[in-house]
């Protein structure tokens, strides 16, 4: 019953069907940077509070994995996820009102949101790192 | 409603009725997150290093804990949402849904639960 009437019906196209633009560009880099973030940023979150509320040794033990390569790499990672989510999560939030839609300027934001996601993360980074 | 194809089978049911409220919360918690992980993301660019001690010191003062708490459940809310879209486009077989978003529901109660416990516990002094 569940299936019934599905059997060889022509289904909406997916993914491989439309020539790449920008904008799913963004929709698929909004979900995985998302989606990311829930686990690897949600799960340095807590070890950072938890490093914290065990002590100065626990806090050393984070200090020294965050300050690996492969720890750079994740906060990095992180970080950019963060400015990518935002500024493509701003783009849904003025989409919701309505705006937006025609072509030439869903393009241009949808190319703006992942450049400025970059250039935040470098900027963090850079100010961080310099100070 | 009828029995032949998709639509048929659920045309004139209406909505499922819990989607607004999913679809707001999402909002709701985006504008928390914004917010908060912005305040997070000023208060480690301006903090003077990263050490424990300065580190501990900040997140124990009234402002900064109860905003890393509200980052906290705001995130994990918000996150709960999301990943529960992420499981519901694709775990199509009924069981292994429901323990997904099982599962899912669980974590997003554990984990702050126990930021909230860290943040309390260095906010009343444990290491001072």
């Amino acid at each position: 019953m569940a299936n019934a009437g599905t059997k060889n019906r022509p289904l909406s196209p997916h993914l491989q069907i439309w020539k790449w633009g920008p904008h799913m560009f963004v929709s698929i880099l909004h979900r995985v940077t998302g989606d990311g973030m829930a686990f690897a940023g949600l799960g340095v979150l807590l070890w950072w509070l938890g490093a914290l509320a065990g002590g100065p040794a626990s806090y050393a033990t984070f200090q020294w994995a965050m300050t690996t390569p492969i720890g750079y790499l994740v906060l990095v990672g992180i970080s950019w996820a963060f400015f990518s989510h935002m500024c493509s999560g701003l783009r849904h939030l003025v989409l919701d009102t309505g705006a937006g839609y025609e072509l030439n300027t869903n393009k241009s934001w949808a190319l703006v949101c992942p450049i400025a996601g970059v250039l935040l993360t470098i900027a963090f980074w850079a100010i961080l790192l310099l100070r | 409603m009828g029995n032949g194809t998709s639509i048929g089978r659920v045309r004139g049911l209406g909505s499922a009725k819990g989607g607004v409220h999913h679809w707001l919360l999402q909002r709701f918690t985006a504008i928390g997150n914004l917010l908060t992980v912005l305040f997070l993301v000023v208060s480690i660019l301006l903090l003077p290093d990263l050490s424990y001690g300065t580190v501990s010191e900040w997140i124990a003062r009234p402002v900064p804990a109860v905003a890393i708490i509200l980052l906290v459940l705001s995130t994990f809310w918000h996150a709960r949402l999301g990943l529960q879209v992420l499981v519901e486009d694709y775990v199509h077989e009924h069981a292994n849904k429901f323990a997904a978003v099982a599962a899912l529901n669980l974590v997003a109660f554990a984990g702050p639960a126990f930021a909230v416990f860290c943040i309390v516990r260095i906010a009343l002094g444990a290491h001072a």
